[in-house]
């Protein structure tokens, strides 16, 4: 019993998680239709950015500064990068994306050296916030869960209540129509860049010191956020944020079962843990294209 | 086959022949196995993304269980050495058939992300299971068993000659596959699948083929690359691997059938000779892909055709003035940014070092540019003409 | 300063282009990651050779011949670093130091051992200063590999042997990557806490996949549930820093007994969450060492910055050893370096240490240690950090750390 209420908690928190570090992929793609590659290098340059600037003015103004710093330079990128990849179709976007993701992490490398940077949380938010059993729940993970919820209302409210969201849904669908409205589309489509960039960067000045801000925290989340992105139904924000909960929730409860699996004498459930989210990926592809709540196949 | 195509032929094989003479030294000759192996393998994934439309992230994944079969039975000591590749071309071409049944139900993104999974999936499980893919270990074996026909295959140029020669029947192959119906149905469903439906075809089907077909070419490679290493580990199945392999054949160009070839040879250059010289070899690495996808989406290879086809057109001698003019701005700018990064690798931290190299770089960039405004009416008036030629 | 390092890149860069500029030099090919996930391990390894090396040269090197170290980059692959030994051989290097990955040290010695035989008069010796697969110096020993750290099953055997003082442990839970490191630290710890502590409960024996968990919690919360007052782990890097905070956020009430807890980039990710709750068994304890070894430390401390640990020290003794053999053998020649150093002694900074003969392993004293606050008595801090440092419980000497080895080396 002690075991499931952990797991459940544990589960739910993992899952938020999830949704925060994909939560500006499914933005990007929602609007632009682009599969972006580096999402996880421009996580990482949150963490780093959020790491420089927390040691000067401290962490709650690196909450707000990294995220729109790290969104700057995502949508020099988009404006100077990414257009001209456009123009020479849709794989030339993607790769360019692929190709950036390794650029971005040989920077890093470069700038902060190749182990991990102290990056601690902020003494306001250490500690435990209440116990659970015998476990303590820390304060920190709450705040995260509690950005993750935040992120949800606000992309919801952005998306289906503002002018902006319904004017870069329609440029999606009909660009030329809403050019000739009167519209910046390429200004419009560099904003949403801009914008899904930093939400990556808000995970990473969150996630930084959560876990490990070091160069390969980009590789360690760069496929799962996919698997939530497509799982959820690309380009459904509802449908990342179920899939993220699930997701966590599962791999949780996998992990507690020692279960034995039939014909493999030595594999149990919990060593699968972590491969479980791409099996359902590839289910789900299989079966349902377009995801939990995807309007549209890829 | 016309003249100049057949000469090409001869030529490759010549340089085949030749170049372990010329560079006998062990490091060159590994190298040459090196490439070749990458060779095939870029080739075969080619025929998925240039052939067929069909972006995979997961491609290591035939590559990798090839090599695995290829060990188990090269450690058997039943089948003799040089037979060892078709061992792993069989593995891949099974395997292909499975996944390929599995991925190609659909294309395009989806296709990719399919991939993906299966690709962290097979990835992940090749720790779980050490007895068979070895765990971080892997598994290693001895290429010299038995005499074939006198040859121990112990020594490297021996193997380099086997790995040439299947590299050889190998590149025929997958030239002889675009001509087949089935090639070029294949290059009708990358570029409209309703009209390939239309007239007959089933698109599933032809990619399932293809992915099979190109998963058989790849357990090939698999399979070299054990007799070249007489090791397998778990990296052959990583998604490194398959993003390496991604860019290799990018790099080159898609759109040739070249296109590989090239990349391999250039990837390899670059990842092990350079990575001799510099620590920022990745760094360049990166910038070469990224320029690729920006500047000329066609690859290496399309650079190389348009001034074959300038020189066919005899308007080669018309643009040959605007590269060597160009040549000279675009050096300095290269140059400086080249001694820009090595600087930063090194730590080099003296402020007048680094602004003389940006001041070289800013003025390489002007002075290009500039340049290019006075030069770009010839360089259009050049491929217009090209285009005027060719359209008849 | 810089201008001398650009200088230095250059002149190496040359230097590696032209193998005829290096005639009277005793060149070892360094093959170790410099690039991608494990780079900075790598680069701590070649920082620490390369400190060992300028300090046998300004006394004058070896024979009358400087040490020159050849740093190449195999990005953790062993395919890639059977290519660079092919350079190596090339070049005419004689001496290869690796140290990262089970993986590659066994595709090097393999191939070394194909290499020797078919060209027995360019003879490789493989320095392995960190590669700790027991069957190295067991089933697949070679006479041409030499192993300066000590073997999973060693540190196992300190470990337990420490154990058997601990009377309040008494249910361990075994918690290790999925790969063939994990699997023969968990076999390992069975047998032996079996044989030591039969009255210890091992109530859990878990595997998670290698560097692809984000979220260490589920873990730690089956660990809990599981009452285990002692969690024995032979992770390393973000799966060791990722464990321990998810431990001090639970509150779990255990101690980590751990192999990697001192390398590079740990220390300082585990930050307050190690202290008091991490343990390591190793044989480097920074602040146990004679003057000597203090003077050695204190000097690299003094090149790198005060927070740079120089725990491999097996990469520093290998070079001592390497540069006596070669003394005591009055040439350079391969194999007779390496018959030289069969059974040499030399005095560490803990005692002495001693390459065993039988199987190429190399036998000194271990430690036990916690992570603590630095300072005070202890005057070195752990590896990339000011405030945390290693304090010794105990010794394990030697003797009692020694395995009996299955090895029968066939000698030239």
């Amino acid at each position: 019993m002690e075991l499931f209420f952990t797991s459940l908690l544990n589960g739910v928190t993992y899952g938020l998680l999830l949704f925060m570090l994909s939560s500006g992929l499914t933005l990007i793609f929602s609007m632009m239709g682009v599969l972006n590659f580096a999402h996880a290098s421009f996580y990482m340059l949150g963490a780093y950015f959020g790491y420089v600037i927390s040691s000067y003015v401290g962490f709650y103004p690196a909450l707000l500064l990294a995220p729109l710093a790290v969104g700057a330079i995502g949508a020099l990128i988009e404006r100077y990068g990414m257009r001209r990849a456009h123009a020479s179709g849709h794989l030339a976007e993607l790769l360019f994306t692929f190709g950036l993701a390794f650029l971005i992490e040989e920077v890093v490398h470069l700038v902060w050296g190749k182990s991990p940077v102290p990056y601690r949380v902020p003494p306001s938010l250490d500690g435990p916030l209440f116990t659970l059993f015998s476990a303590t729940f820390p304060t920190y993970k709450a705040f995260m869960m509690a950005v993750s919820v935040g992120m949800l209302a606000a992309l919801y409210a952005l998306l289906t209540r503002t002018r902006v969201g319904l004017l870069v849904q329609a440029a999606l669908s009909k660009p030329d129509m809403v050019e000739a409205l009167g519209h910046n589309v390429p200004r419009l489509f560099m904003l949403v860049f801009g914008g899904g960039v930093g939400l990556a960067a808000l995970a990473g000045v969150i996630g930084g010191n959560a876990f490990v801000t070091e160069p390969g925290m980009a590789a360690a989340v760069g496929s799962i956020v996919f698997v939530v992105v497509v799982v959820g139904g690309l380009g459904s924000i509802t449908g990342a944020f179920v899939a993220s909960l699930a997701i966590g929730i599962l791999q949780t409860f996998a992990v507690a079962v020692d279960y034995k699996l039939p014909f493999f004498d030595r594999v149990t459930v919990s060593q699968t843990a972590p491969v479980l989210p791409y099996l359902i990926m590839v289910l789900m592809l299989i079966a349902r294209p377009r995801g939990l709540m995807g309007t549209r196949e890829t | 086959m016309t003249r100049s195509r057949l000469a090409l032929w001869a030529v490759t094989l010549l340089v085949l022949v030749v170049a372990p003479l010329v560079f006998s030294k062990g490091f060159a000759l590994s190298l040459l196995c090196q490439m070749g192996i990458l060779v095939v393998f870029a080739l075969s994934y080619n025929m998925l993304l240039g052939q067929t439309g069909l972006l995979s992230f997961g491609h290591a994944v035939y590559y990798g269980l090839g090599a695995l079969f290829a060990i188990h039975v090269l450690n058997l000591n039943k089948v003799p050495t040089p037979f060892i590749p078709l061992v792993g071309g069989l593995a891949g071409l099974a395997f292909g058939l499975v996944f390929g049944y599995i991925t190609t139900r659909r294309a395009g993104t989806t296709f990719a992300m399919i991939t993906l999974g299966v690709g962290e999936m097979v990835a992940a499980s090749s720790l779980m299971f050490p007895a068979f893919f070895g765990g971080e270990a892997g598994i290693s074996g001895n290429r010299s068993q038995e005499p074939f026909f006198g040859l121990t295959f112990g020594p490297q140029i021996q193997v380099y000659y086997l790995i040439a020669a299947w590299l050889v029947i190998c590149v025929v192959a997958m030239h002889a596959l675009t001509r087949t119906p089935l090639g070029r149905m294949a290059n009708a469903v990358r570029d409209n699948p309703e009209r390939a439906q239309f007239v007959g075809y089933d698109p599933q089907r032809v990619r399932f083929l293809m992915v099979a077909l190109s998963g058989f070419f790849a357990g090939v490679a698999g399979g070299l690359a054990t007799l070249n290493y007489e090791i397998v580990s778990a990296e052959s199945l990583s998604a490194l691997t398959s993003g390496m392999v991604l860019l290799a054949t990018f790099v080159g160009g898609v759109g040739f059938f070249a296109g590989p070839i090239l990349g391999a040879i250039v990837i390899t250059l670059m990842s092990t000779v350079l990575a001799g010289y510099t620590k920022a070899w990745p760094f360049y690495f990166g910038l070469l892909f990224l320029s690729t996808v920006l500047f000329v989406p066609g690859g290496l290879t399309g650079v190389v055709v348009l001034q074959k086809r300038l020189w066919d057109a005899g308007l080669l001698s018309r643009v040959a003035p605007v590269y060597v003019r160009m040549a000279v701005p675009g050096l300095v700018f290269v140059g400086g940014a080249v001694v820009a990064v090595e600087m930063a690798y090194r730590g080099v931290r003296l402020p007048g070092a680094w602004l003389g190299t940006f001041a070289a770089m800013a003025v390489g960039l002007l002075a290009a540019r500039w340049l290019w405004r006075r030069e770009s009416d010839r360089w259009a008036a050049a491929l217009e003409a090209l285009a005027g030629k060719a359209a008849p | 300063m810089a201008t001398r390092k650009l200088l230095g890149a250059m002149l190496a860069a040359f230097a590696l282009a032209s193998p005829t500029l290096a005639n009277a030099q005793v060149r070892i090919a360094y093959i170790d990651p410099l690039s991608g996930a494990m780079g900075a391990t790598g680069e701590h390894g070649l920082r620490e050779l390369e400190f060992a090396v300028e300090a046998i040269n300004a006394k004058g090197g070896v024979l009358g011949q400087k040490l020159v170290v050849v740093p190449m980059d195999n990005k953790l692959s062993a395919q890639e670093s059977l290519i660079l030994l092919k350079s190596a051989i090339d070049q005419g290097i004689r001496y290869i130091s690796q140290g990262n990955g089970s993986s590659v040290a066994g595709a090097l010695i393999d191939a070394i051992n194909k290499h020797n035989e078919r060209e027995p008069a360019k003879s490789i010796v493989f320095l392995n200063y960190a590669a700790v697969d027991p069957d190295f110096t067991n089933d697949k020993c070679s006479f041409w590999h030499f192993r300066f750290d000590a073997n999973t099953d060693m540190k196992m055997a300190a470990l337990t042997d420490y154990l058997k003082g601990q009377k309040k442990v008494s249910k361990v839970y075994l918690l290790n990557q999925d790969y063939s490191h994990g699997h023969q630290v968990s076999k390992v710890a069975k047998a032996m806490l079996a044989e030591k502590r039969p009255d210890v409960k091992v109530v859990g024996d878990e595997l998670h996949p290698l560097a692809r968990v984000k979220d260490f919690a589920p873990y730690i919360a089956k660990v809990q549930a599981s009452g285990a007052d002692t969690v024995i782990t032979g992770n390393w890097g973000t799966d060791l820093s990722l464990l321990v905070k998810a431990a001090k956020d639970a509150n779990l009430k255990a101690d980590f007994y751990t192999y990697y807890g001192g390398t590079v980039g740990v220390p300082p990710a585990m930050g307050d969450a190690g202290i008091d709750r991490v343990k390591v068994v190793s044989y480097w304890s920074a602040n146990s060492a004679n003057a000597a070894g203090q003077a050695v430390q204190d000097a690299y401390r003094k090149k790198y910055g005060a927070d740079q640990d120089p725990y491999s020290q097996s990469i520093r003794i290998s070079a001592e050893f390497l540069v006596r053999a070669m003394e005591k053998a009055k040439s350079t020649d391969p194999v007779a370096v390496a018959k030289a150093m069969e059974a040499m002694k030399i005095d560490g900074p803990f005692g002495e240490i001693t390459m065993r003969a039988e199987d190429h392993q190399i036998i000194q004293p271990m430690f036990i240690a916690t992570f603590v606050k630095g300072g005070g008595a202890l005057k070195y801090s752990a590896d990339g950090t000011n405030d945390y440092a290693f304090r010794a419980d105990a010794r394990v000497e030697a003797a009692a750390a020694a395995r009996p080895t299955t090895c029968k080396m066939k000698r030239p």
